[in-house]
């Protein structure tokens, strides 16, 4: 037994902790949130020069063969940078996706560009307001002709191509591979809460696009996916709780009131320790759905979901609390307070929410319980 | 990172599992025995098997075992019913004080017998004008030739009325700033003028006592530490107890929770499909595996040879007011019958009424919640302390407020 990373894999954390405060510095994020673009194109770019998008591609397809621990690593750090790049779309769920059911052919033909960066990937798969089921999935392929509409893609304006749900009737899933940049796709940048990571409609009127390798399968194999990224995520989401509790703490100790530092408090004080403990739960919780999803292990369904769950919970009041801490200043736009708490709930609302997951935990738990007894 | 055992803890695991099992303790054994006396007969089978206290050094009865060994028999051992909470104090928090603070030769006579169960020891820390505010203890130890003469008050004693010796901070100097009058002892229990008074519970039980010492002396070679050196003593103490009460211990748990509501029913469906009763039990989910996988983090550090850091704290912070939380939603579970009270109750005996009923104590003993919060937020966060009214001055001058 041994719970802690490996040398190198701290190494490889304080190399992109490093990377990052030179490169995505907080005016760097504010410059996408006053700008114009969706992220940020040139950090994209030398983020995939790290060899970070390559990081869990096997070596045959162009990546660097690592594992998920590396990736974890990566995944915490561009959350605490709150990096305004599609990573999570492309590299923790399309990539994936690619990985998991795709074909030899389109690996081949996919997985290199995802590697090197030049290709951005997304998964398309909410159709509006609510949860979205294999039972009440509307969009749909009919041979190599795609139809039907997706609503909010994150990273649909920057994505090439997405990987799409469509029907196949209640209980499993048809994923289709579509090449965005085409006529019959119909793409409507649209604004969310957090205005560093661009969303999209994309809306599909017979666009071309093929079945991702033998294209139907179970819904509960497209929950294995989320469960993958869901882990990943919540390194992401760590990473963002942290970074908002040190933010809170390093205020508490600057600012005075009442002849004292605010941070000697203990209404202040006790709440910064609870952000503490939240993030200290929600890391170990991260640290198992680690180990879960680079071994492969049967537990990964209630491991993921239990770090997701915790993520949430640490994120958001993280997040939130952060703002409090700093009275009036925080609820500024000139203060980085609203980054994390931007971030925090776009990450919460990703790939099922809250009650969903802890949905799932408690079916992870009632199915590993008659194993147990 | 590794969650499974490397092939030499494997093989240790199994050796540790073959022992338990030809050693368990049987009905027979247990007939007619009290559960202070089925725990000695255990520790002593295990002592003797060279299963005790497997941490230590052989010297002392142990078997110098690493960290991860150490949880991978609590693990094994977890698996039979056997008692151990009566050698938690002694074994946990004070053997590791003496073996720092005390002399080759106490320690030669005194911790194979903390191994073998023969001997019980007590921890006389808090007293009744001093709980949170450890340091502001009043009991006083006044030396005479080659020993102190002890007098005052210890209250919350846990065990104090079935142990054989105590350690005990005094105050030796009431002319100096609080925490650096102090001065720790290991004290004989059964000296005269040691009396030791049960407190009755909420929970109807005793478990800890007052105990009153009128002129007891001991010899100057019992002083653990330097005169005025108490208070590190103590904190040796305190850092060991976190590792030692950890989590909580057993009781109502999500095992428990689920349980029930998949037996018990809402609005004439299983209570399980709820999805408010499915949130509930997801959050206490990632508590108690947060807490277990925290454990198994600091384990790794305690493994490279890091000490017991104040983020161990977290344990009995989050484990307490959980258990607290978890016992009230089984019983609401239960509706009307969550009430009932007994031993012959179904699901587990009544574990969630009686660790409804225990949990205050837990929040409160070893630290309160408040304390932890405070040791969180000051030692590992960094944040300023209260300004406080008794900083610098000498103990004797400190308001008191009678």
């Amino acid at each position: 037994m041994n719970f802690e990373f490996s040398e190198e894999q701290l190494m490889l954390r304080e190399q992109a902790r490093g990377f990052l405060s030179q490169h995505c510095p907080p005016t760097r994020v504010r410059d996408v949130f006053d700008g114009e673009h969706d992220y940020d194109a040139p950090l994209w770019t030398s983020i995939a020069e790290m060899g970070w998008t390559a990081t869990a591609i096997p070596e045959a397809y162009g990546g660097l063969g690592l594992g998920y621990y590396e990736l974890a690593i990566i995944a915490e750090e561009l959350g605490r940078a709150v990096a305004p790049v599609p990573f999570s779309s492309s590299v923790y769920l399309a990539t994936e996706a690619l990985i998991a059911f795709g074909s030899e052919s389109q690996k081949q033909r996919w997985l290199p560009g995802l590697a090197s960066g030049e290709t951005i990937a997304t998964l398309a798969h909410a159709e509006g307001a609510g949860q979205t089921t294999a039972k009440s999935l509307t969009a749909s392929l009919s041979g190599d002709s795609l139809t039907g509409a997706k609503k909010p893609v994150a990273d649909g304006a920057a994505a090439n191509i997405a990987i799409v749900t469509t029907t196949a009737g209640d209980g499993s899933v048809t994923l289709c591979l579509v090449e965005l940049d085409q006529g019959t796709v119909v793409r409507t940048p649209i604004q969310t809460l957090d205005f560093s990571r661009g969303h999209a409609t994309l809306e599909f009127n017979n666009a071309s696009a093929e079945p991702l390798g033998n294209g139907t399968i179970p819904w509960s194999s497209f929950e294995s996916l989320l469960d993958r990224a869901a882990v990943l995520m919540a390194w992401e989401q760590l990473g963002i709780a942290d970074k908002a509790l040190e933010q809170a703490c390093d205020y508490a100790q600057q600012r005075y009131a009442f002849g004292r530092a605010i941070g000697s408090f203990q209404a202040i004080k006790h709440k910064l320790a609870g952000m503490y403990v939240k993030n200290a739960l929600a890391r170990s919780n991260a640290y198992h759905g680690a180990w879960a999803l680079a071994s492969d292990s049967d537990t990964l369904p209630l491991a993921a979901s239990t770090a997701r769950v915790a993520s949430i919970q640490a994120s958001l009041n993280a997040a939130q609390e952060n703002i409090q801490t700093h009275g009036g200043m925080g609820f500024t736009w000139e203060f980085d307070c609203q980054f994390y708490y931007r971030r925090a709930k776009l990450l919460s609302l990703a790939i099922g929410s809250e009650r969903h997951w802890q949905d799932r935990l408690v079916t992870a738990l009632e199915q590993q319980e008659p194993a147990a007894a | 990172m590794d969650f499974k055992d490397t092939p030499e803890e494997a093989t240790f695991r199994s050796t540790a599992a073959a022992w338990l099992a030809e050693n368990q303790l049987t009905a027979e054994d247990k007939q007619g025995l009290s559960r202070l006396d089925v725990a000695k007969l255990w520790q002593k089978r295990k002592y003797d098997g060279g299963w005790a206290c497997i941490g230590w050094d052989e010297k002392y009865g142990g078997r110098g075992a690493s960290a991860i060994e150490r949880v991978i028999w609590d693990q094994e051992e977890g698996k039979y019913d056997v008692p151990s909470r009566f050698f938690v104090i002694g074994q946990g928090m004070i053997a590791p004080t003496i073996m720092a603070w005390s002399t080759r030769e106490y320690c030669d006579q005194f911790l194979p017998k903390l191994a073998s169960g023969e001997e019980i020891w007590c921890q006389l820390f808090s007293e009744p004008a001093s709980g949170s505010d450890l340091a502001a203890l009043r009991t006083k130890a006044e030396k005479d030739g080659d020993e102190w003469v002890i007098n005052g008050q210890k209250i919350w004693t846990s065990g104090a009325h079935y142990s054989d010796y105590g350690m005990i901070v005094t105050r030796t100097d009431p002319t100096v700033a609080k925490h650096k009058g102090l001065t720790a002892f290991l004290v004989d229990m059964k000296a005269a003028g040691v009396e030791t008074k049960p407190i009755k519970q909420l929970t109807g039980d005793a478990d800890f006592n007052e105990v009153y010492f009128t002129d007891v002396r001991i010899p100057d070679s019992y002083r653990l530490g330097e005169v005025g050196q108490g208070w590190q003593v103590a904190l040796t103490t305190l850092m060991n107890e976190r590792l030692a009460i950890g989590g909580g211990g057993a009781g109502a748990d999500v095992p428990l929770a689920l349980k029930i509501a998949q037996t018990v029913s809402i609005n004439d469906r299983p209570a399980i499909e709820d999805s408010a009763v499915r949130s509930k039990i997801a959050n206490f989910h990632v508590q108690e595996a947060g807490l277990k996988y925290n454990g198994y983090r600091a384990l790794s550090a305690l493994s490279r040879g890091d000490l017991p850091g104040p983020e161990n704290s977290i344990g009995k912070l989050v484990g307490a007011p959980k258990l607290q939380d978890i016992a009230s939603f089984c019983m609401d579970l239960l509706e009307e019958h969550g009430a009932l009270w007994g031993d012959d109750l179904e699901f587990m005996a009544g574990a969630a009424q009686r660790s409804y009923m225990g949990a205050p104590g837990l929040r409160i003993a070893g630290g309160t919640d408040e304390i932890m919060t405070n040791i969180i937020a000051e030692r590992v966060l960094g944040l300023p302390q209260d300004p406080r009214a008794d900083k610098g001055i000498p103990f004797n001058e400190v308001p008191t407020g009678n």
